[in-house]
């Protein structure tokens, strides 16, 4: 029997010929990576267990993004364990306010991880990685510290879910409509404990910005992982970046899967993922009049240079509505650098809104943005749960970078088409 | 392993950002976090709640975040076990790694109800509502993981085997 494209990585990584949806294996990680919030627990477990050293310094990230730059007292402090674990063990990869960004934007821009890594994070949406073809998925913190301890994971191969993407995205659709589409046909444990592998002649019109985006928000169906084959697209996004070697991976032509779904990006319309689950995607005839306190775009899912092009495109000459606070936030410095480049930051600020240094901030309700009781915010991130934004009455509703901008500029839910 | 308490019973779909806010994410001090645990959920859970307690839910429970926060607040709230339909995998994952025991049983689910005490015998994966006297069998875990969970969670597990 075949294997798909994700249990060829974990194959390879646990230096076995073949694996099987179900076995259990141990596998070596090229990269395990933590933030200001999980890192903390980390090392304490990491204390706890005994350990003394780390196995491979250069093979663990530590990322401040979360609460930093810090926003009270006891952030600061968590940020400090991790500063003082960097140092003590000599992790290269510590990445401070200044040099920091949202991790998962941050690592695939570092060049930290690439085609055929095998990863685990601290992070729910560690999955991103997908898009540059690597089996990249999220952990707790305790494995975070037993894979610093030993450079290892035990999984347990997931089988997959296929989706066969044809047909090209219209105008004003991108990668966030695709996921909550998907997100919405399937559920949020849709794809529990499986992968979900993207393929199909439709790839191609997917920007790797898109791909990141729908490889993020695998988690919000439950997925172990999500993964795109390896194309020019994603090795020219990789060149001159990924450090190391590209390998490539493919799945067989004879793979399993448990389902098959055909997706028709072309009639894909914008969507919406309403309060309180990410499977409850609307499209614009469903919408009705929602009033809207705030926007926010930016985050792990939506902050790249393409997610600050489709804001800038749809807010230059316009303005943010009265009674409407929008918050942009560009990923990484790099990308807050282009913007800068581009002249979007110009557009950004002209338009009424405000740009914030890199940051995950509103979108756990950290800080940056935090709603108060029923205030309603269209964010381009990743979770519209109960309280996720702040007060447990505010209310999220999950947007691309476009319907975003549009509400922002109208005040009320709102597709880009309409202005 | 086994426990006995009353029942917490909520629907599918439980989050991490229910059972601990991100706003409470600043600390890892367990008692902390315990203290605000299902706040979002249910206000009065950490008034409420007594050591052994049984949380009981639907399923996709502890869907979300990796926050390990999340089972931790849970355990340190006093709550014994946690019996869902199903689990998200990283909570999944999480619990047995910082031994917070925990049962999959659609059955056991469907016939119990808030407020009900229920006792559970872990190794063989054995639920029984006391206050109805039904019984209901769930799948054990096999015995390493177990091991891990009676230990108090994973490192603590490999400290101790590395002695």
């Amino acid at each position: 029997m075949g294997m798909t494209m994700s249990q060829k990585i974990l194959a390879a990584h646990a230096g076995l010929e073949s694996v099987v949806a179900g076995q259990l294996i141990s596998a070596e990680l090229d990269l395990v990576l933590a933030n200001d919030i999980t890192g903390p627990v980390a090392i304490k477990e990491f204390k706890k267990s005994g350990a003394e050293k780390v196995a491979k310094n250069e093979k663990i990230a530590l990322v401040m993004d979360h609460f930093a730059p810090n926003k009270d007292i006891k952030s600061a402090q968590q940020c400090k364990i991790c500063r003082e674990f960097a140092a003590e063990q000599n992790v290269v990869n510590f990445f401070d306010v200044g040099k920091m960004g949202i991790e998962h934007a941050l690592l695939p821009e570092q060049g930290l991880v690439g085609a055929g890594d095998l990863v685990i994070g601290a992070d729910s949406h560690t999955c991103t990685y997908g898009a540059l073809g690597a089996f990249s998925t999220g952990v707790g913190s305790t494995d975070m510290a037993a894979g610093m301890i030993s450079q290892k994971c035990w999984f347990k191969v997931p089988s997959a879910i296929k989706f066969n993407l044809f047909g090209k995205p219209q105008k004003y659709i991108s990668g966030k409509d695709v996921i909550l589409h998907i997100i919405g046909m399937i559920g949020v444990d849709g794809a529990l404990y499986k992968s979900m592998e993207f393929c199909g002649e439709g790839v191609k019109n997917l920007s790797i910005d898109d791909r990141f985006t729908i490889c993020n928000m695998a988690i919000e169906a439950g997925a172990k992982n999500g993964i795109f084959p390896v194309d020019e697209v994603a090795l020219d996004y990789m060149n001159g970046r990924f450090k190391r070697e590209v390998k490539i991976y493919t799945a067989d032509e004879d793979a399993e899967y448990d389902a098959v779904y055909d997706i028709d990006l072309s009639a894909i319309q914008p969507t919406v993922a309403f309060p309180h689950l990410p499977e409850n995607a609307k499209t614009p005839k469903d919408w009705g009049e929602i009033i809207i306190d705030q926007v926010v775009i930016g985050s792990c899912t939506n902050g790249h240079i393409s997610d600050m092009r489709m804001a800038a495109e749809i807010l230059k000459g316009n303005k943010v509505a009265k009674n409407v606070r929008a918050i942009i936030i560009p990923a990484t410095n790099e990308i807050y650098l282009q913007c800068l480049k581009e002249g979007l930051l110009e557009i950004f600020v002209n338009a009424g809104a405000i740009v914030s240094t890199p940051t995950c901030g509103p979108c756990l309700g950290g800080h940056m943005g935090i709603l108060a009781e029923n205030e309603r915010c269209v964010s381009t991130t990743n979770r519209n749960f109960v309280g996720r934004m702040g007060h447990s009455t505010s209310e999220v509703y999950l947007a691309s970078p476009y319907v975003a901008a549009a509400r922002a500029v109208l005040g009320r839910l709102a597709s880009p088409k309409e202005l | 392993m086994k426990v006995k308490g009353t029942v917490f019973k909520y629907g599918n779909d439980v989050d991490t950002d229910v059972i601990i806010p991100a706003r409470y994410l600043n600390t890892t001090s367990e008692e902390e976090l315990a203290s605000h645990c299902m706040e979002d959920i249910d206000a009065t859970f950490t008034k409420r709640v007594k050591h052994g307690d049984i949380i009981v839910a639907g399923d996709n429970f502890g869907c979300g975040s990796s926050r390990e926060h999340a089972p931790i607040a849970i355990k340190a709230s006093g709550v014994s076990i946690v019996i869902a339909n199903s689990f998200a995998r990283i909570f999944y994952r999480n619990s047995i790694n910082i031994g917070l025991p925990i049962l999959e049983c659609a059955e056991a689910v469907e016939n119990i109800k808030e407020g009900d005490e229920i006792s559970c015998n872990l190794a063989e994966g054995i639920i029984v509502n006391e206050t109805t006297g039904k019984t209901f069998k769930a799948q054990p875990f096999p015995e390493f993981i177990q091991g891990i969970i009676a230990d108090g969670g994973l490192l603590k597990h490999l400290a101790k085997e590395n002695k």
